[in-house]
């Protein structure tokens, strides 16, 4: 340690402020350009720049949801991997696990992150979500209620929703594919 | 300085100057020399994390005869703490760790000066943990001990000695194994695991556990007694829980006391020189009586943590990136597939996904002189590495 500091000072002065790349942004970096994202799924970036922020549609091709595309948003910030990245649905759906206000109830975005997932994982997770809502975890209580007492009249009101009807007086987004 | 003030300032740490003044018979390169005795009362010392450990560090470390001692943690004490984190007593309960801590010692051990940070690791800065000569960690979150050697590792800067940032770690086991609980309890601490690590989240979704509030203390007991009477186990008790769930039972004093000494000795090792350093791994077991042992954690090739260091090419700076991207496809020593560049965070050419492609494409006919100037250092991504190339570019 004295000798580091010594050599500190006859190095006094050496630059010291190099711009570094964040290990958080060099994972970023990785994590897209690995993506294998099936047929359901498009990118896109608002600022091609910005890898940190970027927006995700599903479409998925069968199950509940299947005709509707669903966009999401993601953002990452400097911590990860070690934080997961923020994720939320961008419309107003009929689901038992997202909330009317975007908010998304999927484990691996929150107690069961771990920085060995990737934004990979993340994006089949919700994916899955979308094939196989879950009434045990719910976000959205009547939605998850009406999933587990009656799953064509759950999937009648899926329908519903997703044409931009109202469910139980609550109205939702057009999200039918164009 | 004073006289008298030298004479207390020796008196005070006559034990530490034994070793600092002396030849040493089994270190024979350590010189005695006036400037490393400033050097220890100068220097700045990181200590995080003010609990178990950190009470224990912080007072070590004030009577080793370090003076700028900072200290950083984001909790506050609770009553449950007074058993083993000594710096404080049953009026501090609901302060701010870090601050109690600081002034307990400020108070006790004259010319030591304590400051806390009362916050989360994650909201200091690198200009912040730059600071400092020295970092000690007694933290129990293996997730925060992540977070600093991944960013103390990110700081070092090969040209500048002084970012070169050494950590001591220091740490105990907690917890059992999740197929344990989940699966095989035996014990009754595995049933209140199993109440608090998987029930919890599954009756009460995203509400956190409030190990303050006796009614979820209360809720966590009768759902583990239930489950302890499926698997016939004896010993649930409303203290046990509390004990388990608030980690106090593994956290026994003397354990904290010796990984704590144990910390310290090595950061005066570092600091002064006076002895040779452990290299580099120590554990203490004390299930069956005391028993230690010490190997070298060896350094990973691939570690996505550290293996990231800079390597240097030389290149035209009249060419494209393009061309720059062939070369490195076929240059024998990285031969990468599919390579992705960017510079200080902002992209300058993704394989993938296709919307970013298209956007980046254009820079791939640019020549390196339009994108970037001679000696950046460049972040190259492949499919072929498990870690990135932190590349810096020379324009020949």
């Amino acid at each position: 340690m004295i000798k580091i500091w010594s050599m500190k000072k006859e190095n006094a002065g050496v630059n010291k402020n190099k711009p570094k790349v964040s290990a958080g942004q060099i994972r970023v970096q990785k994590d897209l350009t690995e993506l294998d994202l099936p047929k359901t799924m498009k990118m896109t970036f608002p600022v091609p720049e910005d890898l940190l922020n970027f927006e995700l549609d599903i479409s998925p091709d069968e199950g509940f949801y299947a005709g509707g595309t669903f966009r999401f948003s993601f953002a990452v910030n400097g911590n990860y991997p070690h934080d997961a990245p923020s994720v939320k649905c961008l419309q107003k759906i009929y689901h038992p696990n997202i909330q009317a206000d975007g908010k998304i109830c999927l484990n691996i975005l929150r107690e069961d992150w771990k920085p060995v997932l990737t934004l990979n994982s993340v994006m089949v997770g919700l994916q899955y979500l979308l094939l196989e809502p879950n009434a045990d975890d719910p976000l959205n209580k009547e939605a998850a209620e009406d999933l587990r007492s009656n799953r064509t009249n759950f999937a009648n009101n899926v329908r519903k929703s997703i044409n931009g009807g109202s469910v139980n007086g609550v109205q939702y987004d057009n999200v039918l594919s164009k | 300085m004073t006289d008298t003030q030298a004479i207390t300032d020796n008196k005070r740490w006559a034990g530490v100057y034994k070793l600092l003044d002396r030849n040493s018979r089994i270190h024979p390169e350590f010189e005695p020399q006036e400037e490393i005795k400033e050097f220890i009362k100068s220097c700045k010392i990181l200590v995080i994390g003010a609990g178990g450990l950190g009470c224990e560090i912080l007072k070590n470390l004030a009577l080793s005869g370090f003076c700028d001692i900072h200290v950083i943690d984001m909790d506050t004490i609770d009553v449950s703490n007074l058993n083993r984190q000594f710096l404080f007593r049953r009026a501090d309960v609901g302060k701010p760790k870090a601050v109690t801590a600081a002034e307990f010692v400020n108070r006790r051990v004259q010319g030591v000066e304590v400051t806390p940070h009362y916050c989360k690791i994650q909201d200091k800065d690198e200009d912040f943990y730059s600071e400092f000569a020295l970092i000690i960690c007694g933290l129990d979150s293996i997730e925060a001990r992540r977070w600093i050697n991944a960013t103390l590792v990110g700081m070092r800067d090969e040209d500048n000695p002084d970012s070169i940032k050494p950590l001591i770690d220091g740490g105990k086991p907690t917890g059992f194994p999740l197929c344990t609980i989940a699966n095989t309890p035996r014990l009754p601490e595995h049933c209140i695991e199993w109440a608090s690590v998987i029930e919890w989240s599954n009756r009460h979704g995203d509400r956190k556990m409030d190990t303050d509030d006796p009614k979820d203390i209360q809720w966590l007991y009768e759902t583990a007694l239930t489950r302890a009477e499926q698997y016939n186990i004896q010993g649930v008790t409303y203290s046990l829980t509390q004990g388990v769930v608030k980690n106090i039972i593994p956290a026994i004093a003397a354990t904290n006391a010796i990984v704590a000494a144990s910390c310290c000795n090595e950061a005066l090792k570092i600091a002064t020189t006076c002895a040779k350093n452990l290299n580099n791994y120590m554990m203490y077991s004390g299930n069956d009586s005391v028993y230690t042992y010490t190997f070298e954690h060896q350094r990973k090739d691939d570690c996505p943590v550290c293996s990231n260091s800079s390597t240097r090419l030389d290149f035209s700076g009249d060419k494209t990136l393009e061309d720059f991207m062939e070369y490195l496809k076929e240059k024998p020593d990285v031969q990468l597939k599919k390579p992705s560049f960017s510079l200080a965070g902002k992209p300058l050419y993704m394989q993938a996904p296709k919307p970013l492609e298209e956007a980046m494409r254009p820079n791939l006919s640019k020549t390196l002189n339009e994108l970037f100037s001679s000696g950046s250092e460049l972040t190259i991504t492949d499919s072929t590495l498990p870690f990135s190339l932190q590349t810096i570019v020379t324009f020949v």
